[in-house]
């Protein structure tokens, strides 16, 4: 996310760093080149304007032109003012108090409202509630069937009404049924539509108006350009949205498209979008996006993540396996599928404070595969073998080797990692899978 | 269906897009000249919006060309989603002209911008050329930029100028896109070539290709599942697709469409390029054009890539997708109003 954002804005401060003092020339030239990296972000040309008067005022005020470390000064100027842009705290979607709450999806063809519907439905039904979603979508063929197939996916049911192009009465009715069948969340999906599209954009007033939603959230394409600010002008004066989802975020798109829907409606970008999967939907905080702009990392997401896929009791009894020394290869394949879980190791890597940089300067790839063929390995082993390595003769490695599409050696490397590490664990007594990253890189 | 369609000369465009014979009007109908730029007129007009930006309307409104008109422009064009690096050149060549004396008015500045963003998007008509049996159309791109819906249009068109088509769904990652094609090839009369939910798009991508060859039909059309081109292993996997297109026919995919939403931003560029190194791209589909989308990304690929427009598209009817003129375009775009 923001990669090449974070790249820029690293190339312009290492730029200041180490020359002591700072004169207005040097600041100037900083703002210029935050102004282009900004724009080429695709942060919309107005918001951008707003944001280096604001930066570049502070920066020649006393704090920074005085200052011996000016660059950290500078740094941290544009990190407030992003956070300040963004609101200044993550905003939770707003829930009614005499249930159920009704969430209306709107935005443009190709954002991907229906996906996040079924992300949206999916997040809540692990925060224990009880979801309904409802396929409005009438005008794109088979975006009901779509939506009726995630639905499946997440265990949520959908109220859908095949051969009906009432969009407007499909909503009403969506809602009764939630009532009806006591469901404390409905989520609405609608069709895309342009915002000149003056027919359309009167359908999603009528929907709104029928069904009186808790909030209207408006999904966003993480690779908009300019256009966002229209789009959240436009979206706004219609069904004067509540909050933002922001979607696709997991490709290199600077994503500036965030800063301008933020700056132009006001309104909370509530959830962001990081992948195909179904539950790969975040709440969106400010300011670790802003520091992330920044290039330093994002660790608290990287926690929450491992959070939500590690339970407690097998964090506890994979430590005491730990401890005492009796790690399988079973335990480890477990382990391993649950770091996976987290999402992509580029990704997961990619939050870790300096690891950009790290990675750049070492130019190192991150493999997922190399997981996968160590994956591929344990699998092909026979319960007994992960269970006691040490059986393992070398027909046993040949045998593996073939029905994991490796070789003898990358078997062996394996075996004699894990060897390694068990016997470090031993000598430990305590901590937690060291030799990981081993595995990892060869 | 048979009303849709639009009308002769939306025929005779897409004919001379495929190199085709110009098909009869129908009886009772007086062709006329409708296409882009018109559309999108029209489009503009019943949106609460001008054409232009504000900014190009307080510059073709200047007596004068003055720093201000340069810095202005700059912004317009950057308001366009152009670029910084194709908004610098273009301002610089204006500013030449300006120099040598062939603008002195903000009147002249409108006719000289549009002419050269027309020059820079396209010397050349855009061509689809059907010169194979069949002719192996591959249509790649991002999540939600509008590639089924392509591939819909694409096959009626195709169908309603004679020809026999064959209409791959590979896209077996996003749920009921399989049905959502159904829907288009019945409309347009195609062969429906499809497997399973989560089936291998090779597989399927392979089936369309070599059914097209044994039919004897003349385009194969494969939709591909939309990914980021940031996601290795699936832009491995759309690599893939085209190698084993490749052995059915050594010379396909002849054509392969990068379908682009128009209101992206700079990331485009990244798009184009990543998707040229995994399928060896030959042109672009700008969807979602609607005036308030303008597309200049297009622009910052055919300079930075040479990868040209063909198709544009903006919005959901049928005769929305329409062959790329980049003059109509460059005026929809950047000419005043009238």
């Amino acid at each position: 996310m923001f990669d090449a954002l974070t790249d820029k804005l690293q190339g312009i401060f290492s730029g200041l760093k180490g020359r002591g003092k700072l004169t207005e020339s040097d600041i100037d030239q900083a703002m210029r080149a935050i102004r282009l990296s900004l724009l080429e972000a695709d942060v919309s040309l107005p918001v951008v304007k707003q944001l280096t008067s604001a930066i570049g005022a502070r920066a020649k005020g006393a704090e920074v032109m005085e200052s011996l470390t000016p660059d950290q000064q500078v740094v941290k100027i544009v990190s407030d003012e992003l956070t300040a842009l963004m609101g200044e705290s993550n905003v939770a979607l707003p829930l009614a108090s005499k249930p159920p709450t009704i969430v209306l999806m709107a935005g443009l063809q190709g954002s991907g409202k229906t996906t996040c519907s079924a992300k949206l439905a999916r997040y809540f039904v692990h925060q224990g509630r009880a979801p309904m979603l409802v396929a409005c979508d009438v005008h794109r063929p088979a975006a009901a069937e779509q939506l009726a197939v995630l639905g499946g996916q997440v265990g949520v049911p959908v109220h859908r009404e095949e051969g009906s192009t009432d969009a407007v009465g499909i909503a009403t009715r969506g809602v009764e049924e939630a009532r009806r069948t006591g469901r404390d969340l409905v989520i609405v999906d609608t069709a895309g539509r342009l915002t000149i599209d003056a027919e359309m954009m009167d359908e999603l007033v009528r929907i709104k108006q029928a069904i009186d939603p808790t909030s209207v959230v408006l999904v966003v394409d993480a690779m908009t350009g300019q256009t966002a600010v229209e789009v959240a002008k436009a979206f706004g004066e219609a069904v004067d949205f509540d909050g933002v989802a922001l979607t696709k975020l997991d490709g290199d798109a600077r994503g500036g498209a965030a800063l301008s829907v933020r700056a132009v409606s006001g309104k909370p970008i509530l959830f962001v979008g990081t992948g195909e999967k179904l539950e790969a939907l975040e709440p969106f905080h400010p300011d670790r996006m802003a520091s992330r702009i920044l290039g330093m990392g994002d660790v608290m997401s990287l926690i929450e993540r491992a959070q939500e896929n590690v339970t407690v009791d097998d964090a506890k009894r994979l430590e005491e396996k730990v401890r005492s020394g009796s790690l399988t290869l079973e335990d480890f394949l477990d382990q391993m599928q649950q770091v996976r879980k987290m999402g992509p190791m580029s990704q997961v890597l990619g939050m870790l404070p300096g690891f950009r940089n790290v990675a750049k300067a070492k130019d190192l790839q991150v493999d997922d595969g190399q997981l996968e063929r160590v994956e591929a390995i344990i699998r092909s082993m026979t319960l007994q073998e992960r269970r006691n390595p040490d059986v393992i003769n070398g027909s046993r490695r040949r045998r593996i080797a073939a029905g994991s599409g490796t070789s003898v050696q990358e078997v062996n490397q394996l075996l004699s990692q894990f060897k390694q590490m068990r016997k470090l664990m031993k000598q430990m007594g305590s901590g937690r899978m060291p030799a990981l990253g081993g595995l990892l890189g060869r | 269906m048979s009303a849709e369609g639009g009308d002769a000369a939306d025929r005779e465009a897409w004919a001379e897009l495929f190199g085709l014979a110009p098909p009869e009007p129908e009886q009772g109908e007086t062709p006329r000249r409708r296409g882009l730029f018109r559309r999108l007129r029209e489009n503009l007009s019943a949106g609460p919006r001008q054409t232009i930006s504000p900014q190009l309307a307080g510059i073709y409104a200047g007596k004068l060309v003055t720093q201000d008109t340069w810095d202005e422009l700059e912004e317009a064009l950057i308001s366009a989603d152009c670029g910084m690096d194709a908004t610098l050149q273009l301002v610089e060549e204006l500013r030449q002209e300006a120099a040598e004396g062939r603008i002195t008015s903000g009147a002249d500045v409108s006719g000289a911008l549009w002419r050269a963003v027309a020059q820079h998007m396209a010397p050349e008509p855009a061509r689809i050329r059907l010169e194979h049996q069949p002719t192996v159309i591959l249509v790649v791109g991002v999540n939600g930029s509008g590639k089924t819906t392509t591939v819909g249009k694409l096959a009626y068109r195709l169908a309603q100028l004679g020809q026999s088509v064959v209409i791959g769904a590979a896209d077996t990652f996003r749920a009921a896109a399989i049905d959502q094609l159904a829907v288009w090839a019945e409309r347009s009369g195609a062969h429906f070539v499809r497997q399973g939910q989560g089936a291998d798009p090779g597989a399927v991508a392979y089936d369309t290709v070599a059914s097209a060859k044994a039919r004897g039909a003349d385009v194969a059309l494969i939709d591909t599942a939309g990914r980021l081109q940031t996601q290795h292993n699936l832009m491995e996997e759309l690599r893939k697709v085209a190698a084993v297109v490749r052995k059915v026919d050594e010379s396909a995919p002849h054509e392969v469409l990068l379908v682009l939403d128009a209101t992206t931003g700079q990331n485009g560029l990244s798009q184009a390029r990543l998707f040229d190194q995994a399928a060896d791209l030959s042109g672009v589909v700008l969807t979602k054009l609607d005036g308030t989308a303008r597309g200049g990304i297009a622009l910052a690929i055919r300079r930075e890539l040479g990868i040209p427009v063909k198709l544009v598209g903006s919005g959901e009817k049928l005769e929305d997708l329409q062959p790329f003129d980049a003059q109509a375009f460059a005026r929809a775009i950047f000419a005043p109003d009238g």
